[in-house]
């Protein structure tokens, strides 16, 4: 038998006065899967993960998480029953050291000092972030940076992580370095929703894809299903490049 | 983390502390018991600052809002109700801390942040201290006497030294407070409020609460502050309990002392009050009479030396050159 998804989208729509960014889509993450949101520039991805992660509430449409409705759940609440989430452009506690940020996350379920330390320091060493401990956020890389922002929403143990673009800004070696790190992460429990421009990277993460194109939820399915959708080819290349590109292989077969 | 006693967690408090505390030993003379007390008082009310901006990042422009709301509220009660001091203390303090919950709630909700906050607690102050000066049951702009009755049961001390022990005792107390908070869990919610609100509430940080509890708190060290002015000087006006200028001193000694830091507030008040006693006593020694306001230059050049030379305050720039200091940071 099938379980119910971990979470549920049905219906979302995000209006900004005439502008809407997100049309009526629906989404829902599979326990235990890393699901990948794909689509070209301004397809309302990062909003519609900002309603999931609750800093904005959808002007239509509702989200669950196991079974509860959690649409109008405040952004810290969702913390507390076990969704975390990154964010795109990394906000670390730049005055802190590593290992302070993460005991900020980890204070959520350790309230005493010594309990939140270890267990950033156990996060941390997860992550590789391990000889980083002492060091000022402020004074990181951006590959680490990526790297506490991730380490931060592990703290909170969640059940549900999401992921906004977090292989974006990184070099090849760099994304190549954070792939099993983020699979190691499904692989202890925890379910990853990740928002990524990175072709190559959602490719070989996720187990499901969905694409949003003009606010649309267009196509979902498989990573290789999905790529060769001509929907999806159309919506990243315009209109008639699906044609296009068969006339072409036709072309050089023959 | 771990550290020797002398430069980690309580050890250097209780060194302080002590240190002061045997200090009206070496000096008996009531000009100087009086200046140290009054120093305290102005530690007392930063330390409450401190608290909300230091660590909360909320900066506040209109601390004399919760020491006008002290002063006032054992005043009042005495003269207007017959309590006892004693008594009166803790419900001003109680006081302060309702107002700070008030101002905080109405302008967290909204979403205040930076200057905004500022200017409306700078525009509280100003109200509080207009009608504080226009109310009959404020003793209009005549102000408010507490009669004289020596009595340590009447908190009015005979000595000068008990009432600098005394007040001594509360800034002790919030030294140890601040030392605690900053090592808790409610401490780290505070600077990831301040560090990034959106982040700490992605982390499960309830910011407005967050930002509640330290402005209740705040709110009420400043006015404790507020109750011992009013003991030691026995009269207020508008002016003296909401006037700017315990605002721009509240904030001024962290700021030089050390912002975000528990020994900030005490450092600056010392330094700042201390520096600009000596100036006037300079000044006046040179030109043969008093020159009002030359500390009030003082202060202004001490706050341009810092936020240009020293952004950490002076026990930044102490812990970046002597060793000894480095351990202390919570």
């Amino acid at each position: 038998m099938k379980t119910a998804p971990l979470l549920c989208c049905t219906g979302i729509t995000k209006r900004f006065g005439g502008l809407v960014a997100v049309d009526d889509a629906s989404l829902d993450v599979e326990a235990g899967s890393i699901t990948g949101l794909i689509g070209p520039n301004g397809a309302g991805k990062t909003t519609f993960f900002t309603v999931i992660a609750g800093f904005a509430e959808p002007t239509a449409g509702s989200v669950s998480f196991q079974g509860r409705d959690i649409t109008t759940l405040p952004a810290h609440r969702r913390a507390e029953i076990g969704i975390a989430r990154t964010f795109q452009i990394v906000q670390p506690f730049a005055g802190l050291s590593v290992r302070e940020n993460i005991a900020v996350g980890a204070y959520l379920r350790h309230p005493g000092r010594e309990a939140a330390m270890t267990r950033a320091e156990d996060i941390a060493n997860r992550l590789g972030l391990g000889p980083m401990l002492d060091q000022s956020a402020g004074d990181l890389t951006v590959a680490g940076r990526k790297r506490l922002e991730m380490a931060r929403a592990l703290a909170t143990e969640p059940s549900l992580l999401l992921l906004d673009e977090v292989l974006a800004g990184l070099n090849p070696s760099e994304i190549r370095d954070m792939i099993p790190v983020v699979r190691a992460i499904r692989d202890s429990g925890v379910t990853i929703l990740i928002v990524e421009h990175v072709m190559q990277a959602v490719m070989q993460l996720c187990d499901t894809v969905a694409v949003l194109a003009q606010g649309r939820m267009i196509a979902k399915g498989r990573p290789a299903e999905v790529a060769s959708d001509p929907k999806v080819i159309e919506a990243y290349l315009g209109h008639g490049a699906a044609k296009r590109m068969q006339a072409q292989q036709g072309a050089s077969h023959a | 983390m771990k550290g020797g006693f002398l430069t980690s967690g309580y050890g250097p408090i209780l060194i302080v502390v002590a240190a002061l505390a045997i200090l009206p030993f070496g000096f008996s003379a009531n000009t100087t018991l009086n200046f140290l007390g009054f120093v305290l008082i102005v530690t007392l009310a930063a330390q409450g600052w401190n608290l909300l901006a230091g660590y909360g990042g909320q900066f506040s422009f209109g601390h004399a809002a919760f020491f006008g709301m002290g002063a006032y509220g054992i005043a009042l009660a005495q003269v207007r109700f017959g309590l006892n001091p004693w008594l009166a203390l803790p419900l001003a303090i109680a006081l302060g801390a309702l107002t700070g919950t008030i101002l905080g709630y109405l302008s967290f909700r909204a979403r205040l942040r930076g200057s905004y906050f500022a200017l409306v607690t700078l525009a509280f102050a100003e109200v509080f201290r207009i009608l504080a000066n226009a109310s009959a049951f404020t003793g209009g702009a005549a102000g408010v006497l507490i009669p004289l009755r020596i009595d340590a049961a009447n908190f009015q001390f005979a000595d000068k030294r008990s009432f600098y022990w005394l007040a001594l005792s509360f800034v002790a107390f919030v030294l140890l407070l601040t030392h605690w908070i900053a090592r808790s869990r409610f401490g780290a919610y505070l600077v990831a409020v301040r560090e990034n609100e959106d982040a700490a509430r992605a982390l499960g940080v309830d910011a407005l609460a967050v930002k509640l509890k330290a402005i209740t708190l705040s709110g009420g060290i400043t006015a404790a502050a507020g109750c011992l002015y009013a003991q030691k000087f026995l009269y207020i006006d508008a002016n003296l309990a909401f006037g700017p200028w315990i605002s721009v001193e509240a904030l001024l000694a962290p700021i030089i002392g050390g912002i975000g830091t528990v020994f900030g507030p005490l450092a600056g008040a010392v330094l700042l009050l201390g520096l600009g006693e000596v100036t006037k006593t300079f000044f006046t020694w040179l030109l043969g009479g008093a020159v009002p306001g030359i500390d009030l230059v003082v202060f202004g050049v001490l706050l341009i030396l810092c936020v240009a030379f020293a952004p950490r305050g002076v026990l930044g720039v102490l812990r970046r050159i002597v060793p000894a200091f480095r351990g202390g940071r919570p």
